[in-house]
């Protein structure tokens, strides 16, 4: 199995683009599930559309989320607690750039790493 | 006394909806735009619900509104109101007092530190429900003091700065502004005491 990956994104196009960069690095080899948008289509994030997401990517080693900004975050927590708790033990957001997190995580996943090492690689994009 | 649940649906889904504008236009000024629209969307949603909610007694019903602002709002205002409504629905009694609306109040300001990551003094929606939650607990409000506070406690936001969302980019150019959210925040509270004072 191989960890997960899910993309957040406020924009469907920004969610779209960071999933493509993702399979051109692996392929369709790490599961990966994204998404943007609110409910009507307009920039915005979605708790059904994240739930979704994470549907599709899901994988019992573990999902990591990547977000854009503030919303996106609220949103996936939000989404996460509404999941059973034996799913939400699995589930980890990353505080990390979306686009360079995203590659980077499915790069690690891709690897083999567990998903403490799928966030630990994304996050060391980010200033400490 | 008694919640009249569909009296206060209603004004609340018709005051938002007709501040939409008012508050995208607040949130242009030091978010992204969307807030007015959000809420707009959540009310709608709210209202289409509306016959379903009404069937449940006061705490489900408030918690299916809630759950319905989570999934339908599209911004981080979502999860946030959600969790205002989906607290009170599990901590008011039935028949409550101002003080029991305050201890409730009071549990989703709690509920919504947590899930903002944010305090009162941020610049958020926390400045004007921190405040009148605390006042409605004290015993001492009324009506008028309870909506006097939420007003004056939403302008006070103005010569903030903001710690907190999409605002906190700007660091000091947030100051000078109303936070849309303690101003929806302020029309909630608004609309709930005119509700209960039967001005609606």
């Amino acid at each position: 199995m191989t960890v997960g990956i899910v993309i957040v994104s406020h924009s469907p196009d920004v969610a779209k683009g960071a999933a493509d960069m993702v399979r051109q690095m692996v392929g369709n080899d790490v599961p990966l599930g994204f998404c943007g948008g609110n409910p009507d289509g307009g920039l915005g994030t979605s708790v059904e559309k994240i739930l979704a997401a994470i549907d599709a990517a899901w994988s019992e080693d573990g999902i990591a989320i990547l977000v854009d900004l503030g919303g996106a975050e609220t949103n996936s927590e939000m989404a996460i607690e509404m999941l059973p708790e034996e799913k939400q033990k699995k589930i980890v957001i990353c505080n990390a750039p979306v686009v360079e997190g995203a590659v980077m995580a499915a790069t690690e996943a891709w690897g083999g790493g567990s998903l403490a090492d799928v966030k630990r690689t994304a996050e060391e994009l980010s200033p400490q | 006394m008694a919640l009249p649940l569909d009296t206060l649906l209603d004004t609340l889904s018709a005051r938002i909806i007709a501040a939409a504008e008012e508050l995208t236009e607040l949130d242009s000024a030091i978010g992204d735009a969307d807030h007015g629209l959000n809420m707009k969307r959540g009310f709608e949603a709210v209202q289409a619900e509306r016959t379903n909610i009404l069937a449940k007694p006061t705490g489900e019903a408030l918690k299916t509104v809630g759950m319905t602002l989570v999934m339908k709002v599209g911004g981080a205002s979502g999860p946030l109101y959600g969790t205002l409504f989906m607290t009170l629905g599990k901590e008011l009694p039935e028949d409550p007092t101002l003080a029991d609306i305050g201890r409730a109040l009071q549990a989703s300001v709690v509920a919504l530190k947590a899930r903002g990551k944010a305090e009162v003094g941020n610049k958020t929606m926390l400045d004007v429900l921190g405040p009148v939650a605390a006042h409605l607990e004290s015993g001492t409000a009324s009506l008028d003091s309870v909506r006097a506070l939420a007003t004056a406690s939403a302008r006070a936001t103005i010569p903030m700065k903001a710690i907190r969302g999409r605002a906190s980019f700007l660091g000091d150019r947030s100051i000078g502004h109303m936070d849309p959210g303690a101003r929806s925040s302020e029309i909630l509270i608004t609309a709930v005491c005119d509700v209960l004072e039967g001005k609606s």
